[in-house]
């Protein structure tokens, strides 16, 4: 492959809410046995890209656990393999990322060192499947400066919090907007970018004399029309989390039947971290309906329309109900929970009762696990 | 050195392509999982995995020991198939023949012990507490043993040990036997005093831990000991026991238990994502690997990874391996359902009439039905009990749509 690989995975923001507080949304758990950056790091293997930097910022102590070993994604290798880069104190510099060309001017020596041409930026929070080298193609066969990955959402749903874009109809970009008060079009960018290596490093370098740390504003805003930047459009799956709300519906559109079969059985596979779980086990009463379960986790009670994670614990007569169960949930006998999403490693005492009203609840409990 | 080169022909169908260590257990992983974690859990990190019968899947499942952290720099897993030499080239003929020949493996690491092990049992042992074990009581041998009830006792190795627990006499297979300790097949050796005794014994025939080797130690005079094992230990030699020991692990607090942190057991995963268990679906009693896809009722199984199991489809009391396949409105009971198995629509199997086996009553009894890996059964048909099926079936081969009770319907898998 002739390009390099650069994950954004420093962000959170505020509308994860609670869930924010223990991780980057990079390192979010997905689908019951996943995390969200391992389809970015996956489609970066799959296309057979061989260096790989994620870039990280925001608590990433999951983020790291999860990437401590790189041989999950053939990253294991004496050619290329993946470097993880968080902000450090050098000689030039003593500030965090202060945006997300920041983040990459703070790294340019990764991108002066390589020698690959090309350089695929993706974001870690998104949902998706892709073979860059066919964006790669496209970049090349348009002679364009930078490429962007984008998608047509559907006229009804709300695209504010996307960035927005309208091509002309040789697919050129004219007009990006981020985050619109009113979008004037419903093509929104997948935040997956292809760039020249040279053209990245000189673009990134002029923005930093001007003081300017954004890719997005600062960059693909600034530039689009000094610069031939292309917009690539895809149909498949792509969902981006931002939000509690997108979290939850990401997930539960595992349940669907066409896009399990998309992501689980269809060539080519989705890489994760192995955990070493023994078999998922049911007691007797154990009672599933439409829901993923996933390896380690033990279920006794009553689970509808949800997604537990890895090594969960479902005592004897609990209901769960269209929520979702983080890794490492001990769940006490007689428990009802609907429209939740249970923070990981929560201990949720016997008896209890949480009910999302209106809007998914969000159950953090710190009990201690083992209660005499 | 871990023995995992037999057949283990008394698992029938199941071991007609692969090693009996490589026949899967419990939902997802294979027999030799449970000796390789182990090892690594018990700090021995230099393993020769010696191989003979039908390696392939063993070699890649094994590959260079990922699952197992055995990838290392030094040490780390190998793989040890017999070899052809400049002359006297034969296969391994028996359990220390095959360490005989592969004397040079162990001779670049000169260990001061070495564990000789077998693929085929499952248990959890901390090694190196044997290992204690044998340097506190000064020994040159020490084997592992059980009590076992003493009128099985007549179906094992026996150790007649002192007070000390040295032993004083060994009695393989005894009619009237004299203690209750049963040899489980797992010997630490003080290298000098196992290089010695190979060289020595090198031309005898078949040369056996259990017949020669040890004998002639004890003989010798080395001090032998026996250490006592009272945990979980279950030789899944017999399609029987083999089909008992994965049903133990369903029950509430099974004995032996694969959900404790402490002691993994390791496996190579081939299959990531979760298990989905529609709405029509009824589970209880089971384990259930990755990315099995549930849509029937499932009821006091073992499903293996990528299992799909069809709507109105009933399994009970059975054991399906990875990726098997079983259509719509099926019923099975009792059945041992191998690896990438496709089973059609409406088949029933394990119905009918207990009937004895008329190929080989000593393998395929207790009312068990089973399916060969990659066989194919034709939708519509009915199997009885102590069946047996393996190969690509069609129609043609049920006359009235039936394989009653106690009928083997083996066909070759062509050749792709």
């Amino acid at each position: 492959m002739r390009a390099i690989g650069i994950i954004l995975a420093g962000g959170n923001n505020h509308r994860m809410r609670e869930l924010s507080q223990k991780r980057a949304i990079a390192a979010m758990p997905i689908a019951g046995s996943y995390r969200s950056i391992d389809f970015a790091l996956s489609n970066m293997t799959n296309s057979r890209i061989q260096r790989v930097a994620v870039l990280s910022q925001y608590n990433a102590k999951s983020l790291n656990e999860h990437l401590a070993s790189s041989k999950w994604w053939d990253f294991g290798r004496k050619q290329g393999g993946l470097s993880v880069f968080t902000p450090t104190v050098t000689n030039e510099n003593n500030s965090w990322f202060r945006g997300t060309a920041d983040a990459i001017y703070q790294n340019l020596d990764y991108l002066r060192e390589s020698h690959e041409p090309y350089v695929v930026i993706a974001s870690g929070d998104c949902i998706y499947k892709m073979d860059y080298n066919k964006v790669l193609e496209y970049h090349i066969a348009k002679k364009a400066d930078i490429t962007v990955v984008c998608k047509d959402m559907p006229a009804h749903e709300n695209v504010d919090r996307y960035g927005i874009l309208k091509m002309n109809e040789e697919s050129r970009i004219e007009e990006f907007e981020e985050k619109p008060i009113v979008a004037n079009s419903n093509t929104i960018s997948c935040g997956i970018y292809v760039i020249r290596r040279r053209q990245l490093i000189e673009l990134i370098e002029r923005g930093a004399e001007d003081g300017q740390y954004d890719f997005v504003k600062d960059i693909l805003i600034r530039y689009k029309n000094m610069k031939r930047i292309f917009g690539y459009k895809i149909t498949s799956y792509w969902k981006n989390i931002a939000s509690v709300e997108d979290y939850f519906a990401a997930n539960m559109d595992f349940l669907k039947p066409d896009i399990r079969d998309y992501f689980f059985r269809q060539y080519p596979d989705i890489y994760s971290k192995v955990d070493d779980l023994p078999p998922a086990k049911y007691n007797v009463g154990a009672n599933i309906r439409n829901s993923l379960i996933s390896s380690g986790s033990i279920v006794n009670g009553t689970v509808e329309n949800s997604v537990v994670f890895k090594g969960a614990f479902i005592g004897n007569n609990c209901t769960i109900k269209n929520s979702i169960i983080l890794n490492d949930v001990y769940i006490g006998d007689n428990t009802y929970i609907e429209n939740c999403i249970v923070e990981s490693h929560d201990t949720i005492r016997a008896n209890s009762y949480h009910k999302g009203e209106g809007e998914i609840k969000i159950v953090i409990e710190k009990n201690d696990r083992f209660v005499i | 050195m871990l023995l995992a080169g037999g057949q283990g022909s008394r698992l029938g169908v199941l071991t007609a392509k692969v090693a009996k260590p490589a026949v899967s257990f419990g939902g997802k992983y294979r027999i030799i999982d449970f000796p390789l974690s182990n090892c690594i859990n018990s700090g021995v990190d230099t393993v020769g995995v010696l191989t003979q019968y039908q390696p392939l899947r063993l070699n890649t499942h094994i590959g260079i020991g990922i699952p197992w952290d055995l990838d290392r720099n030094v040490g780390g897993v190998s793989v040890l198939p017999p070899y052809e030499k400049s002359e006297d080239t034969e296969w391994y003929t028996g359990t220390a023949n095959a360490i005989y020949q592969n004397i040079e493996f162990m001779d670049t690491y000169n260990p001061d012990y070495v564990l000789i092990l077998s693929g085929d049992h499952i248990y959890k042992m901390d090694y190196e507490v044997m290992l204690d074990y044998h340097k506190a009581k000064g020994a040159e041998v020490t084997l592992a043993a059980m009590p076992v009830p003493m009128e099985e006792a007549k179906r094992f190795g026996i150790l007649v040990t002192d007070d000390e627990r040295r032993i004083t006499e060994f009695q393989e297979k005894p009619e009237h036997p004299n203690s209750n300790l049963a040899s489980m097949g797992i010997y630490i050796f003080n290298w000098a005093t196992l290089k010695e005794a190979l060289i020595a014994n090198a031309s005898q025939p078949g040369l056996d831990f259990g017949k020669h080797v040890i004998p002639y130690c004890h003989d010798k005079g080395s001090p032998c000991y026996a250490y006592e094992f009272n945990g979980y230990w279950k030789d899944v030699g017999t399609l029987n026991s083999y089909w008992e020991a994965n049903m133990e692990l369903i029950d509430i607090v099974p004995e032996f238990n694969l959900y404790e942190e402490y002691w993994k057991i390791y496996t190579k995963s081939d299959t990531l994502p979760p298990q989905y268990i529609s709405a029509e679906s009824e589970i209880e009693k089971c384990i259930i690997g990755e990315g099995a896809q549930i849509y029937g009722k499932v009821y006091n199984s073992v499903i293996g990874c990528g299992v799909t199991i069809g709507a109105d489809t009933i399994v009970r009391d059975s054991i399906i391996m990875n990726e098997a396949e079983i259509g719509k409105g099926c019923e099975v009971y009792k059945g041992i359902i191998a690896e990438n198995a496709q089973i059609g629509d409406n088949v029933k199997l394990g119905i009918g009439d207990e009937a004895e086996n008329d190929s080989a009553p000593h393998i395929y009894n207790h009312g068990l039905v089973t399916v060969g890996e990659k066989s194919v059964i034709p939708s519509g048909v009915t199997v009885g009990k102590n069946a047996v099926v393996s190969g690509i079936t069609s129609k043609e081969d049920y006359p009235d749509g039936a394989l009653p009770s106690g009928k083997t319907l083996i066909k070759e898998v062509a050749e792709v």
